[in-house]
């Protein structure tokens, strides 16, 4: 029996183009993390591995969209909060003195829950990123603009209505365009919190298909309370409980093998 | 891309940002030397606006507190006035004076105001609801001895002498435009899935809004009705035609009476160095209960206004 609290093994080297024992992208390290008095994340260690999609479970409150939030450092706007260890982007410390958050941010988009389309029209929402991180250059983003929504399987759709407001749009529609937005600022690193929970099945399938496109470019890490949807896409999935990371195992091990009792009992559905 | 062999060793650089994000992040940072500059700026004026918002209500407690502090004292509380050029005496009177009427106004006003505020945001597009959310704003933009105007010809005039009613339907009818719009404001927080939650087990649409919806906004509606007592107490103007102001305590509601701000208007305006005291104690005073009120409007909202969430 093992410890209920114990060490997260590695199992298995990570499928895919990875040299077994290369860090990953991004590495948390012995990371903790409070709410006021409220701890909500217990020295998670964890290595995300570049150019797969890593999906985050868990039942709500579990701490995995507290961990997703602290990639980008948006955890730290909320006031009362504070955290130990830390976690590396690239081998860089984010939380080291002198790191900028905005240039944190750009390297490491985000997709939330809810759609957030700004109450501009599509071009300016995706021109966004581009225009504010020194892009001046108006064919430029055009070319991004473009670029963004291809690969965000958008640009057949809205081509022609560009300068339309971007809230006229279905609710599928306003997630690929957030999706966008973030693409449009070349992440190394996209950061999805349950982006398909609000969405009907063709259109959560839609974005599946195109997270799995992107991650021949990009790292994608998913928050999703959706077990077939992290069993469908990911690569590695971790299951985290009351703020504890239990188990990081491919997907396939951890679906069909665990090796915490928990995460079986989380897995197949007996409780959570 | 080299050859399928080599994909096995996989190459490093695959797991590397590709050209395209180098580049960007290279452009980003060639920008963040300036945005940070521009931000501390930006920053810096938003401290300096709040700071100078502050300054004129600092200077005024300070010299509030230097001029006034050394007259208040318990006879400040519990005597009356003196005749003119004795010296001592206090505003107990003005202070019973102020009390009773602003609390007889909001007895009137609050009732009047609330229902006012949730009807606004209840029945936001009827017509009715859009007139008189448009006189609202009239009204609270209406100076005060206008106000005070209105109540003479109304209830003084007619009457043929002042009286404390009068006056605290003045304040009363100040009152009920601003409590009309914080509520309505405040009600408006309420999000629209709690109402439909009601009304999905069967609440009547006016049963929703008095028990759901004010009942969840209340917090709101209390610290808006406070901020408005607080600022009624300090009204002369509405008074002046209609409390007139009494040397002499009275609990008559219907006989003029005197208010603090009243009280300190004909003191500040006398040639006697006592009353002159007394009119900044009295300034300092009324300050002090303003600044009470606002404080008691804090403690409601505190944590109590949270509709729960993830």
């Amino acid at each position: 029996m093992t410890d209920v609290i114990g060490p997260v093994t590695m199992t298995e080297p990570p499928t895919g183009p990875m040299i077994p024992g290369t860090p990953g992208i991004l590495q948390a390290r012995n990371y903790s993390f409070w709410y006021g008095e409220k701890q909500a994340l217990f020295e998670v260690d964890l290595d995300i591995h570049a150019r797969s999609i890593t999906a985050f479970i868990g039942p709500s409150g579990c701490g995995k969209s507290t961990f997703l939030r602290s990639i980008n450092r948006l955890n730290e706007t909320i006031l009362g909060t504070r955290h130990t260890g830390e976690i590396l982007l690239d081998g860089a410390d984010i939380y080291e003195k002198g790191t900028d958050v905005v240039a944190l941010r750009q390297r490491a988009g985000m997709v939330f829950q809810r759609w957030n389309c700004f109450p501009k029209s599509i071009y300016d929402n995706i021109a966004f990123g581009p225009r504010i991180n020194g892009e001046t250059n108006r064919g430029v983003v055009d070319g991004i603009v473009e670029s963004a929504l291809r690969r965000a399987a958008l640009w057949d759709e809205v081509k022609d209505r560009l300068r339309q407001s971007a809230t006229g749009l279905s609710g599928g529609q306003q997630q690929r365009l957030c999706i966008a937005r973030a693409l449009a600022n070349d992440p190394e690193v996209l950061l999805l919190d349950e982006p398909c929970s609000a969405l009907d099945p063709i259109a959560t399938q839609r974005i599946e298909e195109l997270l799995v496109e992107l991650k021949r470019e990009l790292t994608v890490v998913i928050v999703t309370h959706n077990l077939q949807q992290a069993a469908r896409v990911s690569d590695r999935t971790a299951f985290f409980f009351v703020g504890r990371l239990i188990e990081y195992a491919p997907t396939d091990q951890l679906f069909t093998s665990p090796r915490e009792e928990r995460t079986e009992a989380y897995v197949t559905g007996r409780f959570g | 891309m080299s050859g399928r062999a080599e994909v096995m060793v996989a190459p490093p650089e695959n797991s590397r940002p590709s050209q395209r994000q180098r580049s960007t992040a290279t452009r980003t940072a060639k920008t963040l030397r300036r945005r940070r500059l521009v931000n501390s700026f930006m920053v810096g004026v938003l401290v300096l606006s709040a700071v100078l918002a502050t300054v004129p209500l600092v200077f005024i407690l300070l010299y509030l507190l230097k001029a006034g502090l050394s007259s208040v004292n318990l006879a400040f509380f519990i005597k009356t006035p003196k005749p003119p050029g004795e010296v001592g005496g206090g505003m107990y009177n003005a202070i019973v004076g102020t009390l009773m009427m602003v609390g007889m106004a909001s007895v009137l006003g609050m009732p009047v105001g609330i229902g006012a505020g949730l009807y606004l945001s209840e029945r936001k597009g009827a017509k009715l609801a859009n007139v008189v959310r448009f006189l609202a704003d009239v009204l609270n933009g209406l100076p005060s001895i206008v106000m005070g105007i209105f109540a003479w010809q109304l209830l003084v005039k007619p009457i043929g002498h002042f009286s404390a009613l009068a006056g605290a339907a003045a304040l009363a009818a100040m009152m009920i435009p601003m409590v009309t719009r914080t509520t309505e404001e405040m009600v408006s927080l309420v999000p629209t899935s709690l109402r439909e939650a009601a009304l999905a087990l069967g609440y009547s649409r006016a049963r929703t809004a008095l028990t759901v919806v004010l009942r969840t906004a209340t917090a709101g509606i209390v610290t808006g009705a406070l901020v408005v007592v607080a600022r009624i107490a300090g009204e002369t103007a509405p008074l002046l035609f209609t409390a007139l102001g009494n040397q002499f305590t009275s609990y008559n509601v219907s006989q003029p009476m005197s208010a603090m701000p009243l009280q300190i208007y004909i003191y500040a305006q006398s040639p006697y160095d006592d009353w002159i005291k007394q009119a900044w104690a009295g300034s300092l005073v009324l300050i002090t209960l303003v600044l009470l009120i606002s404080l008691a409007a804090r403690f409601a909202t505190r944590g109590r206004f949270d509709l729960g969430g993830d």
